[in-house]
């Protein structure tokens, strides 16, 4: 870092602002200086996430008009029938309805479990710590490890149905991984446990920035617990729980690993996501073409989403976060 | 990173001052407090439940499991770990697992605070875009880029090579690490900055001596926050790598799983043996990452 050296130091430091407006031409050379610096900071950032994300999705709307199996040249162009052919599929449109269902379960399901279970826990308690160690366990787990864990423990007579019958369950027990009609539910549940333990930390991060005096003075002032969370604790807790349903609504329709791991989209595609759909095509079926087609339509729908939650719902949050400097 | 995100400390919330009529309002607390142990035992053992499970379900064998699914170990039975710790397979994956997140989690480090640095102070044309491109990152799922990505490696000839694996890791990492940062960074009070000029400091020497230092916790939320990504990362090493013998460890359990699906006892032991070094990390870590989670949703 000899560079540094290159400003007169001490010298300039002695006196209060000599500074008489730099010539313009000086002006033009440091300003051009700063920006090669500038771009030059950024640069190496920027190539990676060019060469490994821009190009690759860039590359994956390309293959979506053809007719390609990943081998050989990319010349049989049929326009967007890749598209047409997964809109008309009935297990591609299943998979977007169990995306949108995962996605609509999680914001109705886990967001209030998480927050309620965030203000529960958010209070002195003795071992606050372990607990909010052994609450992040599922999240820190791969999904392969998870996932498997719960295939594991889900077949019929497995684990699971014997502590059920040790807990009093008579007769027969679901097929909690092999019934079509099941087996969406028991993956919601494994998400929920595996994502769960991410919101309420999130939750219990955000609520360390609510300032305790306010409830505090609410108290004072004779207000209920329920009152006090209803009207101080939450408002405040808005922009983390934004936060979270976002990041929550993404990944839900990102799904992918654990599905993979868990039942692979099966029983009769009844826990079909769109990743796991593009996946079995692309790369089970070497389809690299219509699997494109599959992962630009995803990504659409990612994008429509987001940017509508980000116009409506996270503009206050974001408003001057990005454009004004510090 | 925790200076920005406590309470201004004109009022220090814990003190002495007005204890007096709290104590009597809180009596809603003192009902409150045993449900609340009650809920966090209810949450925690539903949440360790299956990885106890698996833990001990290493210990057994899988004709003790077979007769008895949810029992506990009897007698004890250390050999499936033992046989785990002298697969060679394992050691591979857990060589290459361990090469990919530390490889990855530097890349991540330097060029997602070069990046952030610039983003978050300096005034430039093309600044907003530069943080949207990055930002729209977040919606570009590795499953998007998956299928090209093969392609484009397999033209390389790095399919197999841990580099396949690294720089996508790399690049799909940045956004997450540079909306963390730059908020972070940003943070830091511009009369440093100015101070440090007038001392003659450039601004890499800036960056280098008094940015950097200062910006060590969010870095290390990130660097963890990478690590464990890279670490649990399924997908992408399942297409690039293939065959037990390149494969990351979330690919070598799987491949285990399959290859001794009869061996109940003995996918156990691989998959607890698996979960071991994460979940140690994380334990290690646990508080950098809650800080770090703190800021970013705040930023």
């Amino acid at each position: 870092m000899s560079i540094s050296t290159v400003g007169a130091g001490p010298a300039v430091s002695a006196g209060p602002a000599p500074l008489a407006p730099p010539s313009p031409a000086r002006r033009a050379r440091k300003r051009s200086r700063g920006l090669l610096l500038t771009w030059g900071f950024a640069a190496p950032a920027l190539v990676v996430y060019a060469t490994f994300v821009l190009v690759p999705v860039g590359l994956a709307a390309v293959y979506s008009f053809f007719n390609w199996n990943g081998l050989g040249d990319l010349d049989r162009f049929i326009g967007i029938d890749n598209y047409a052919r997964a809109l008309a599929d009935p297990v591609f449109l299943g998979a977007m309805r169990n995306n949108a269902l995962i996605v609509v379960l999680s914001l109705l399901i886990q967001g209030p479990l998480a927050i309620g279970i965030a203000l529960l826990l958010n209070r002195p308690i003795r071992g606050r710590t372990m607990i909010r160690t052994l609450i992040f366990v599922p999240y820190v787990l791969s999904e392969v490890v998870a996932g498997l864990a719960f295939k594991l423990l889900l077949p019929p007579d497995g684990p699971f149905d014997g502590m059920l019958t040790a807990l009093g369950w008579v007769g027969e027990k679901p097929l909690w991984l092999a019934d079509p009609d099941i087996a969406f539910w028991t993956l919601f549940a494994v998400i929920t446990w595996k994502y769960l333990g991410f919101a309420i930390i999130l939750m219990l991060a955000g609520l360390q920035g609510v300032p305790e005096e306010l409830s505090e003075a609410a108290s004072i002032d004779g207000a209920s617990w329920w009152q006090i969370q209803r009207h101080i604790t939450l408002p405040l807790l808005g922009p983390t729980i934004r936060i979270w349903a976002f990041l929550s609504i993404i990944g839900s329709l990102q799904l992918f690993d654990m599905v993979f791991i868990l039942t692979g989209g099966g029983p009769l595609n009844s826990t079909e996501t769109m990743a796991t759909y593009m996946v079995e095509y692309g790369n089970g079926r070497s389809q690299i073409g219509y699997g494109s087609a599959v992962a630009v339509i995803l990504f659409v729908v990612s994008l429509v989403v987001a940017l509508l939650y980000q116009r409506f719902i996270l503009r206050r949050d974001l408003a001057g976060a990005i454009t004004k400097g510090g | 990173m925790t200076a920005t995100l406590t309470p201004p400390p004109a009022a220090p919330s814990r003190s002495t001052a007005p204890k007096q009529p709290m104590v009597r309002k809180r009596r809603g607390r003192d009902v409150g407090t045993p449900i609340a142990y009650l809920i966090a035992i209810i949450i925690c053992t539903i949440t360790i439940a299956p990885v106890v499970y698996v833990i001990l379900g290493g210990f057994r064998t899988t004709a003790q499991i077979n007769r008895d699914p949810s029992g506990f170990p009897n007698p004890w039975v250390f050999d499936k770990y033992g046989a785990v710790f002298a697969d060679p397979n394992f050691w591979t994956q857990f060589g290459n697992s361990a090469i990919v997140a530390v490889a990855t989690t530097t890349g991540v480090i330097i060029l997602g605070v070069m990046a952030a640095f610039v983003i978050a102070r300096y005034e430039f044309v093309g600044r907003g875009f530069l943080f949207s491109l990055f930002v729209a990152g977040l919606l570009f799922p590795l499953t998007v880029a998956v299928l090209p990505l093969f392609t484009m490696l397999r033209t390389f000839g790095l399919l197999g090579n841990l580099f396949a694996v690294i720089g996508p890791q790399v690049a799909f990492a940045l956004p997450t690490t540079i909306i963390i940062l730059v908020p972070f960074l940003r943070a830091i009070p511009a009369e440093l900055e100015e101070a440090a000029t007038i001392d003659g400091a450039s601004r890499i020497g800036f960056f280098w001596r008094i940015l950097l230092p200062l910006s060590w916790p969010g870095l290390v939320t990130v660097g963890v926050l990478a690590f464990v990504a890279s670490w649990n990362a399924y997908l992408l090493p399942l297409l690039l790598l293939g065959n037990p013998a390149t494969a990351t460890l979330p690919v070598g359990v799987q491949y285990f799983s399959t290859a001794y699906s009869q061996d109940t006892a003995g996918v156990l032991a691989f998959t607890s043996v698996a979960m071991i070094p994460a979940l140690l990390f994380f334990t290690l870590a646990q508080r950098r990452i809650v800080g770090g989670l703190t800021g970013a949703v705040k930023g």
